[in-house]
């Protein structure tokens, strides 16, 4: 990796090279297993309450046209269909729109793309989709079937058989399933992100009352800068007074009488943070405190 | 003191504007609303692009605010998506797909579909031969509930009834049709996606939707119904039958490339095959939708012999003529 990612929201073993045609890697992070469990549970929630609620819905209505009557043959037929097209079309839909990702995949902060990188298209889409049927509906299918007229080992070699598709996610690197394989596609994270403001542009007179000498600002690398970025991004003063007290010590810092923690954090960020950055200039990388490059 | 403003906030600071634009565009493209956006705006995105995409690499070549990277990194991403994202309408990629794509797909998993074609003949003959036969095979080839009293057991006029008579009213006909609709596209979908296993299931799918064929035909022969039985099947059964065979096609097309992957990668090969397999199965889901009615209204409805073997005939004609009929206009692909 060449960006220090000291303390990665996710391994970084998970992170893909993804290089767009302007030549800039993307880095996309792969799904884990575990989130897209948790959108495809999400997805089906809805999608059971949904239809739940309609076919309650529809009931209501047919008895109240008359079972007998046409028009309840209607509300019948609309149903069966709307059920057809929600199993099928539920994930199509949402995945053809441009942000490519079901409300449960949104939710949990994924969407799906093409593999490699192109356009991700309607038959990717549709194939990925169609393939549920082998990893979801036939094995629920074969849970619930009664067992009658089936030995137990048969049953069980079934479920085996089966298994090997509900888990394929778990067996390979970039938790493909087997609708991703066959379409070519994979989920990747896609968290929308805010621009937090930049800790190091403060009003000048905060930092007037600290004049760190390059010894001190030289005394940790990106590593601890990172750490530092996320205290200050924090709101826990608790953790803000213990964290100056260790800098304070490590750059041997008289503190004036009644300096404010917050004051004395950003002001060392700013000055940490430009004298790395600096470096970086030079093709210097300060990897954490105990790296001595740039001395 | 060093200079109050870093250098990478002097960076930060002169680009703001543009990611805060790029983000409000890929915002609403995002929402759904890529027509609303007018045509500046839309010459605008790939330059703020371009641009967020450069501020990245310098961003991570200079900066050490990790917050201003993985911003960057997020709004990068959603662009890249928005911009490589799919711009075809509808509408357009609906009319392509009936003129060329999905006859040329059909066209390209012949082999396959000649395959699942004889499995299908084989099963019907098998199970013609066995029920001859024996009629006792009847039962291994129809379950119970399908047979709705149509066995070994019943009388000759009742069968000959179940072929003519109008059921009690045609109200229930929608239903029925919008259920056999989605019950054969069950079918054609869990045996198209079978083949992801090798092909093995799908075959036994196609084989044994052919032996009940089969043996509801040696049933009704063997009362001297044959003619009229093959007429009641085949006015919507051309379609159908059609619809699974493809589906299992394109099932045996995925299975083959995972076993055979030739020249490219496993993972390649499948993805290609996919992606034809995929086409295929998007008509096959409207085919059986036209059979569905078939079934449920035709069948019910019409009750001539001559009329059953004339819409069989007619569609099995329309259906090879435009699949398998050469075209005057190539598609640029």
């Amino acid at each position: 990796m060449a960006r220090a990612d000291p303390v990665p929201a996710f391994p970084s073993k998970r992170v893909r090279a993804f290089v767009t045609p302007e030549g800039v890697d993307l880095r996309l992070v792969v799904a884990e297993a575990s989130e897209r469990a948790s959108a495809f549970l999400l997805d089906a929630v809805i999608i059971v309450v949904g239809l739940v609620v309609f076919t309650i819905v529809s009931l209501v209505a047919a008895f109240a046209v008359g079972v007998e009557r046409p028009g309840a043959e209607f509300i019948f037929s609309v149903l069966l269909l709307v059920f057809f097209v929600v199993r099928y079309g539920w994930f199509v839909f949402w995945e053809l729109r441009p942000r490519a990702a079901t409300p449960g995949k949104r939710i949990t902060g994924l969407r799906v793309a093409a593999r490699d990188g192109g356009r991700l298209t309607a038959d990717a889409v549709f194939v990925r989709n169609a393939m549920r049927e082998l990893e979801v509906f036939l094995p629920l299918t074969l849970l619930v079937m009664p067992a009658t007229g089936v030995d137990a080992l048969t049953r069980l070699f079934a479920l085996i058989w089966i298994g090997v598709f509900v888990f394929f996610p778990l067996f390979n690197r970039d938790r493909l399933r087997v609708g991703d394989l066959v379409a070519g596609t994979w989920v990747v994270r896609a968290p929308r992100r805010r621009l937090l403001p930049d800790l190091a542009e403060r009003p000048p007179p905060a930092y007037a009352a600290f004049a760190f000498t390059p010894e001190q600002a030289f005394a940790y690398g990106e590593q601890e800068l990172h750490v530092l970025e996320e205290v200050l991004r924090g709101s826990d003063p608790k953790i803000r007074k213990a964290v100056a007290r260790r800098i304070r010590a490590k750059i041997g810092w008289t503190p004036a009488p009644f300096e404010d923690d917050r004051a004395f954090l950003d002001a060392y960020y700013a000055a940490l943070r430009g004298r790395l950055e600096g470096g970086l200039l030079l093709g210097r990388r300060k990897k954490n405190k105990f790296d001595l490059t740039g001395r | 003191m060093r200079a109050l403003t870093l250098r990478s906030s002097r960076f930060r600071q002169e680009r703001e504007a543009d990611w805060r634009r790029l983000e409000a565009l890929v915002g609403r493209v995002e929402a759904g609303s890529v027509n609303r956006l007018a045509d500046a705006e839309l010459l605008e995105l790939p330059e703020l692009y371009r641009a967020a995409m450069s501020s990245l690499s310098t961003a991570r070549s200079i900066s050490l605010d990790s917050a201003l990277i993985d911003y960057l990194e997020s709004l990068c991403t959603r662009a890249y998506f928005v911009v490589y994202g799919a711009r075809a309408k509808p509408l357009q990629r609906m009319a392509r797909f009936f003129a060329v794509d999905w006859p040329a797909a059909v066209r390209g998993l012949w082999r396959e579909t000649a395959f699942a074609a004889i499995l299908l003949a084989a099963g019907i003959a098998t199970a013609m031969v066995l029920v001859g036969r024996d009629p006792d095979w009847f039962f291994s080839f129809v379950p119970r509930e399908l047979a709705g009293g149509r066995d070994p057991g019943a009388t000759t006029a009742f069968l000959r009834a179940t072929l003519y008579d109008p059921p009690e009213s045609a109200e229930g006909l929608g239903v029925f049709a919008t259920f056999l609709f989605t019950h054969n596209a069950q079918v054609a979908i869990t045996a198209f996606s079978l083949g992801f296993a090798f092909g093995l299931p799908t075959a036994l799918i196609v084989a044994y939707n052919g032996a009940t064929m089969g043996a509801f035909i040696a049933l009704f022969a063997s009362r001297g119904l044959g003619f009229e039985a093959v007429g009641w099947l085949m006015i919507h059964g051309v379609t159908e039958l059609f619809a699974v065979t493809l589906a299992a096609a394109s099932g045996f097309r995925i299975g083959w490339s995972l076993a055979f992957p030739g020249a490219d990668t496993r993972l390649e090969s499948v993805r290609r095959a996919g992606r034809e397999a995929a086409l295929v199965m998007g008509g096959v889901v409207l085919m059986l939708m036209i059979a569905g009615v078939l079934e449920g209204f035709g069948r019910q409805l019409i009750t001539s012999d001559l009329a059953r073997y004339v819409i069989a005939a007619a569609s099995l004609v329309l259906w090879c003529a435009y699949f398998y009929l050469p075209r005057g206009v190539r598609g640029a692909r």
